[in-house]
C-alpha cells in the first residue's frame, strides 16, 4: 500500500491479506437493486443472531403473593408464615415492586436507599436486612 | 492473547470489484466512513479501525480523503474532483482503494456491519486457575468486594469452609492440568481472603503441582496476591525459592493506605505491613514484584501513590483500579472524580512515554498492558478470560467464573470434584459475547473493552451481562491516551514495541 502504512500486528496481517496490488476490495453483500442483501443476514449466519437483544427478556413477573390479607401480608390466617404462597423473604422483594397489594418496605428512594445493601441474595442473606427507624 | 476467544481474523476479501475502487459500477455509488477512531501522535495521523483493531498510519492524501467524508457520504468522482488538483487523480483513487480494502470506508449500499458471534471451541484450554485458599482475611478494608457492602457471598452464613483443605487443593491442581489441554504451561494463582492465612496448604499445593507437572511433562507457574501483613522470613524465602510472582495489595503511603485498609479494630495497616513489604522487596529477587492499588474518592492521588510505591519502596510495577462499588457509596469515585483520575493517569502516561522513548522501564502497568493489547491488535469477544481461559476455585472446590465470584452459587460453572458444567459455561459465554451488548455496538473502544468487568457490572447493575456504562467515557479517553502513547512510540522508538511481539 502506498498511502496507508500498517503499524500494529493486526494491521500487518490485514495488509498481507488485502494489500497486494490488484487484491480484491472487500465489498459486503449487495442485494438486487443495490440495497442490502434481502434478509440483512450475512450468508451462513444464523438468523437468530439478528434478534433484537432488548426484547429477549420479558418484564418482571412476580411469582405470587400472600393470599391472606388479614391481619396483614406477613402472616397467614393462623398467625404463622406456613400458609403464605411464597416464603416471607421472597415477599419482601417481590410484593413491594409490582403487586397490587404492595408490601410495606422502607422508602428506598430517599430515606433508606441501602436498606437491602447487605442482602445480595435473599435466600441466604435475609437476616441481614437492616432495621429502619423513621 | 489472554482472552483467547478473540475475533482476530483479517477481513475476508469479497470477489468484486478489483481495479480502482468501484470502476465497474454503472450508476454513481456513494462512499461513507465506516467505524474507526482517528488520532494524532508524533506529528502524524493514525487510524484505529473497529472492529479489527488494526492501527494504520495515514498519509496526507488518505487523511484528506477521510476528511472529505466527514460531512457524510460522497461519490468517488466528487472526492476525486475535490482532491485531485491537490494530490493528483491517481493518488486519490489509490487512497480510496486502500481505505476500502482495510474497511475504513465502504459503499453506502452495503449492509450494516454485523458482529460475528463466534464462541470458542468446547475444549478451550484453561490458562490460569485462581485458587481461593481461604475466604478469611485479617484486614477489614472498608471497600472490600468480598466482605464489604457489595459482597456477593455471605461467608458467615455460607457452608463453604473458611480454609481450603489440602485434598480440595490437590483436586484443583488435577482439574487445572486436565483443563489446560495441550498448553505446555499452567498458571496457578493463590488468592484469598488473605492468601497467606493458609500458607500451609499453599506450600503443599505448590509442591504437588510441581510434581504433577513433571509427570505430565508440563510447566507450572505460580503467583499470589497478599496484603503483606503476614509476610515473614520463612514465607519470603519460600516465595523466592519457588519463583512465585507476588502482587501486594497496597494503596500507597500511610495516609492513603490507612484510610480503608484497616484491621478489624480500625487500626491502619501501613505501619504493620511496611517492614514486611520492605523485606519482601529486598529478598525476593527471582520475580518482579508488583503493587495493586485500589483507588477511591478519598485516596485519589495517583502521582503520589505511584511515586511512593515505585520509587520510594521499589515495586517493579504499580497497577491502579478504581474501587468496585454500587452507586452512591461513600468511597465511590463519581463523575468529577473520574475526570480527575483520568488527568492523573494521563500525566503518568506521559512520563511512561518519556521513559519508553529512552528504552527505560517505567512501571505504570496500566499503560503497558494496554500498549501490548494495542500492538497485538486484540479485538475481544469477551471483556476478559473469566469462565474461559481463567477460572476461580472457592474453598469448597466450586469453580466460578473468576476469583471475584468464588463461592457464589449463581456464578458457579462446575466443581473440581465433578468437573466443568459445560452447558452452564457455554450459556454464560453465549450471553456475555460482546455482540450481545447493544450499548457497545457503536463504541469504537469495544475491541479493547468489550463492556468491562463482569463483577463490576454485577455489583453496579445486578447483571454480569450489562456493559459498565458508568465508565464508558473514561475508558474511551483512556484508550485514546494509550493509542497516542502507542503512536508516539511507533514514530520515535519503534524498537520498543518489539517486546510485545
Amino acid at each position: 500500500m502506498d498511502h496507508l502504512k500498517a503499524i500494529n500486528r493486526k494491521a500487518q496481517r490485514i495488509q498481507e491479506h488485502v494489500g497486494a496490488p490488484g487484491a480484491a476490495v472487500p465489498v459486503p453483500e449487495v442485494g438486487p437493486g443495490g440495497g442490502p442483501a434481502a434478509s440483512g443476514v450475512p450468508p451462513g449466519a444464523d438468523p437468530g443472531d439478528m434478534d433484537v437483544v432488548g426484547l429477549e427478556s420479558g418484564p418482571h413477573i412476580p411469582l405470587g403473593c400472600s393470599l391472606v390479607f388479614a391481619p396483614g401480608w406477613e402472616v397467614d390466617s393462623t398467625g404463622g408464615t406456613a400458609g403464605l404462597c411464597q416464603p416471607v423473604e421472597r415477599d419482601l422483594f417481590d410484593c413491594h415492586l409490582a403487586c397490587f397489594w404492595p408490601a410495606h418496605v422502607p422508602d428506598q428512594l430517599n430515606h433508606a436507599p441501602d436498606w437491602t445493601g447487605k442482602c445480595a441474595a435473599a435466600q441466604k442473606d435475609w437476616r441481614k436486612i437492616d432495621l429502619i427507624f423513621p | 492473547m489472554s482472552t483467547g476467544a478473540v475475533n482476530d481474523a483479517a477481513p475476508a476479501p469479497a470477489a468484486t470489484p478489483a481495479a480502482g475502487v468501484i470502476a465497474a459500477a454503472t450508476e454513481p455509488v456513494f462512499l461513507a466512513q465506516r467505524e474507526f477512531h482517528p488520532f494524532e501522535a508524533g506529528g502524524e495521523t493514525f487510524l484505529y479501525l473497529v472492529p479489527s483493531a488494526a492501527v494504520f498510519y495515514l498519509d496526507e492524501a488518505s487523511h484528506s480523503v477521510l476528511q472529505a467524508l466527514d460531512r457524510g457520504p460522497a461519490s468517488e468522482d466528487d472526492i476525486v474532483a475535490a482532491l485531485g488538483p491537490r494530490f493528483g487523480e491517481s493518488a486519490v483513487r489509490l487512497s480510496l482503494g486502500e481505505l476500502m480494502r482495510v474497511q475504513a470506508i465502504g459503499l453506502t449500499t452495503a449492509a450494516p456491519e454485523t458482529f460475528p458471534r463466534v464462541l470458542p471451541q468446547a475444549n478451550f484450554p484453561l490458562t490460569t486457575m485462581v485458587l481461593n485458599v481461604t475466604n478469611k482475611c485479617n484486614l477489614a478494608c472498608t471497600y472490600c468486594y468480598e466482605y464489604g457492602e457489595d459482597k456477593i457471598v455471605d461467608t458467615t452464613c455460607d457452608p463453604a469452609p473458611t480454609y481450603m483443605s489440602e485434598e480440595t487443593a490437590r483436586q484443583s491442581v488435577d482439574f487445572m492440568f486436565e483443563q489446560s489441554g495441550e498448553l505446555p504451561v499452567a498458571h496457578l494463582t493463590f488468592f484469598g481472603g488473605e492468601t497467606l492465612l493458609n500458607f500451609k496448604v499453599l506450600k503443599k499445593t505448590a509442591a504437588y503441582a510441581r510434581e504433577r507437572a513433571k509427570e505430565l511433562g508440563k510447566d507450572v507457574d505460580f503467583s499470589l496476591t497478599t496484603n503483606g501483613t503476614l509476610l515473614k522470613e520463612e514465607v519470603i524465602e519460600w516465595l523466592a525459592e519457588n519463583r512465585v510472582g507476588v502482587t501486594v495489595s497496597i494503596d500507597g503511603p500511610k495516609e492513603t493506605q490507612d484510610k480503608f485498609r484497616v484491621f478489624k479494630n480500625g487500626m491502619g495497616s501501613y505501619d504493620y505491613a511496611l517492614p514486611k513489604i520492605k523485606m519482601l522487596l529486598e529478598r525476593h529477587r527471582t520475580r518482579p514484584i508488583g503493587a495493586r492499588v485500589t483507588l477511591t474518592r478519598q485516596t485519589l492521588d495517583v502521582p503520589r501513590i505511584f511515586n511512593h510505591l515505585r520509587n520510594e519502596l521499589g515495586f517493579w510495577e504499580v497497577g491502579f483500579a478504581p474501587v468496585t462499588t454500587a452507586d452512591g457509596r461513600g468511597y465511590a469515585i463519581e463523575d468529577t472524580g473520574f475526570d480527575h483520575m483520568l488527568g492523573q493517569f494521563e500525566e503518568l502516561a506521559q512520563e511512561f512515554l518519556e521513559f519508553a522513548l529512552e528504552d527505560r522501564h517505567h512501571g505504570f502497568s496500566n499503560v503497558k498492558e494496554t500498549l501490548e493489547e494495542i500492538h497485538k491488535g486484540v479485538s475481544k469477544a469477551f471483556p476478559c478470560g473469566a469462565g474461559l481461559g481463567l477460572m476461580g476455585v472457592a474453598t469448597d472446590g466450586e469453580v466460578a467464573l473468576c476469583h471475584r465470584f468464588a463461592g457464589s452459587d449463581d456464578h458457579s460453572i462446575g466443581s473440581v470434584h465433578n468437573g466443568l458444567d459445560r452447558k452452564r459455561q457455554f450459556e454464560f459465554l453465549g450471553r456475555h459475547h460482546v455482540a450481545n451488548k447493544t450499548d457497545c455496538s457503536t463504541c469504537w473502544a469495544r475491541p479493547l473493552c468489550a463492556g468491562g468487568c463482569y463483577h463490576e457490572a454485577h455489583v453496579r447493575y445486578g447483571d454480569t451481562g450489562k456493559a459498565n456504562l458508568h465508565y464508558c467515557d473514561w475508558i474511551r479517553s483512556w484508550t485514546d491516551t494509550c493509542l497516542k502513547v502507542y503512536g508516539e512510540i511507533a514514530v520515535h522508538n519503534p524498537g520498543y514495541l518489539e517486546q510485545f511481539d
